[in-house]
């Protein structure tokens, strides 16, 4: 099937999805149950990376910028702006492809595989709304809360790093981070965030819902899942920023 | 009562099923034998809907499904129980939770009425002491159980089984097949079973159709079975040297 073919059964299964639900109650626990399962248990790796990640933006950016004519709390502010603006939102995105996307085409895949999806069609379950739209929903809703997290723990990781190696002081950070700080970047990394996320569900979703095949199948989808979602997001990501920063 | 008109089904260039014409009865176990391969699981998908098939038509009492509108179909899979040839039970749902599954979805019933229900299918299969078990705690045979429990939660009029007793040793093979047939004279659903066990086809076949490469190339009653000329016929049953000797006892022929 060409890339046209996959966009339109994409675009009909997502009509699918969101076409009227059985029983909403259902559907409601379901996506509590997807919160956690997708959201709250991601919440350990987005941490420790996130942590890393500002201590390597700060130890970095201090000694590629190391010269009189700069000020000392360039450091913090520099550190602060490349967190919101760019790492938070989409590096967490692409981990959250792998980890989430995969898990979320080896889940609906080998469902599909092992007949479960046809034995939801014939007791006249809308098959797709039932297993799709609650990842949608809760990845939606809990991704945001976790690129907050992200965009603390990377922060706090580069005033850790900076004061522990002795290169940024504390006050200068702590000023620099608090420098010209626009609350719309936060506006604008939280949009980027439930875009990437309706992205990371619906794609690794289509890819696991039409698996064919036994098993090797499922680890082909589940690969393919988190590849598309991560060009994806790429390319969606450069659109967006043009969108809304300029 | 289930009618199958003129059915055929292709998948890309490979045609799969061609020119299907069958009767399923009511209160009466239907099977569809045939080799491996040979398109029963599709013609069962066709029946039920989740194939479209390219011609032909498919008649619930009467109705055709493909004219029904969405409600209406929706209406008649209520209507319809299926046993899946790898049981399709929900990995992350303990035994009880599949079975009150269907109920939860559709039945206007209060929780505990649902879970009487579920008891009640459960212990009509003889599985109710491993409620809380999960799917991958069980044997095939056990699976096997609760998929039929499940199929007929919401008291199905179509009872549809894919290969029911594939994987199983015989005599659960035959516990299933028993418990296919009493259900379907107690309830009296219309049930097609899929099978190429011709060990069930005697047991509990009474009006069955044979498929091969696709189209109907055989039916009849299980006493006609071993009496017929058909040569694809007598290659698939007497495939295994016991079918051969099963006939020359009854018939004094071989
Ligand atoms: N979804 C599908 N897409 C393409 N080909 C299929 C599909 N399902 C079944 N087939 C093909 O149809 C033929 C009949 O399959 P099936 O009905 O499953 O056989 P069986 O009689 O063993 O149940 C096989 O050759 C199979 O490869
Ligand atoms: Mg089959």
């Amino acid at each position: 099937m060409g890339i046209i073919g996959h966009i339109g059964r994409y675009a009909l299964l997502l009509k699918e999805t969101f076409s009227r639900p059985e029983r909403a109650t259902i559907y409601w626990r379901r996506t509590l149950e997807e919160m956690d399962l997708l959201g709250l248990k991601s919440l350990g790796i987005v941490g420790l990376l996130s942590f890393f990640m500002g201590a390597v933006i700060t130890i970095q950016t201090k000694t590629n910028i190391d010269s009189p004519l700069i000020q000392a709390w360039v450091v913090g502010f520099a550190t602060r702006q490349s967190t919101i603006l760019e790492f938070s939102p989409t590096i967490i995105a692409l981990i959250l492809a792998g980890k989430v996307g995969s898990n979320i085409a080896a889940e609906i895949g080998s469902m599909r595989v092992k007949e479960q999806i046809d034995a939801l069609d014939i007791m006249g379950v809308n098959s797709a709304g039932y297993l799709i739209l609650p990842k949608i929903l809760a990845s939606m809703f809990i991704n945001p809360f976790l690129v907050m997290v992200s965009m603390f723990l990377s922060i706090f990781g580069g005033y850790i790093a900076g004061t522990a190696t002795g290169i940024v002081g504390s006050t200068d950070y702590l000023q620099g981070i608090q420098t010209n700080f626009i609350p719309y970047h936060i506006t604008y990394a939280l949009i980027k965030t439930v875009v990437f996320a309706f992205i990371i569900a619906t794609v690794s979703a289509y890819q696991g819902y039409y698996t064919q095949g036994g098993t090797r199948e499922v680890g082909i989808s589940s690969t393919k899942a988190v590849v598309y979602s991560n060009v994806v997001i790429l390319i969606v990501n450069y659109a967006l920023t043009q969108l809304l920063l300029i | 009562m289930i009618e199958v008109k003129g059915l055929s089904k292709r998948f890309g260039t490979t045609q799969v099923l061609t020119d299907i014409n069958a009767v399923f009865q009511k209160g009466k176990v239907n099977q569809i034998i045939g080799k491996s391969g040979s398109g029963k699981s599709v013609l069962a998908k066709c029946i039920v809907g989740l194939h479209v098939p390219e011609e032909g038509q498919v008649l619930y009492e009467g109705r055709s499904f493909h004219d029904m509108d969405r409600d209406e179909k929706k209406l008649i899979r209520q209507e319809i129980g299926m046993l899946f040839q790898g049981s399709a039970l929900f990995d992350s749902l303990t035994v009880l939770q599949n079975v009150l599954f269907p109920l939860q979805m559709f039945a206007t019933m209060s929780k505990s009425e649902m879970e009487d229900r579920a008891h009640t299918c459960l212990k009509r299969v003889n599985i109710l002491e491993k409620d809380h078990l999960f799917p991958a705690e069980l044997s095939g045979g056990m699976q096997k159980r609760v998929g039929i429990a499940r199929a007929i939660a919401m008291n199905p009029k179509y009872l549809f089984c894919d290969e029911p007793n594939s994987g199983l040793d015989p005599q659960t093979s035959i516990v299933i097949d028993d418990l296919i047939k009493e259900i379907t004279e107690e309830f009296g659903t219309t049930t097609i079973v899929i099978t190429h066990d011709m060990n069930s086809v005697m047991e509990t076949g009474e009006n069955i159709i044979f498929i091969h490469h696709g189209r109907k190339w055989w039916e009849g009653g299980k006493d006609d079975l071993l009496n017929s000329d058909n040569k694809e016929l007598n290659e698939f049953i007497f495939a295994g040297g016991l079918m051969r000797q099963v006939k020359k006892a009854m018939t004094g022929r071989s």
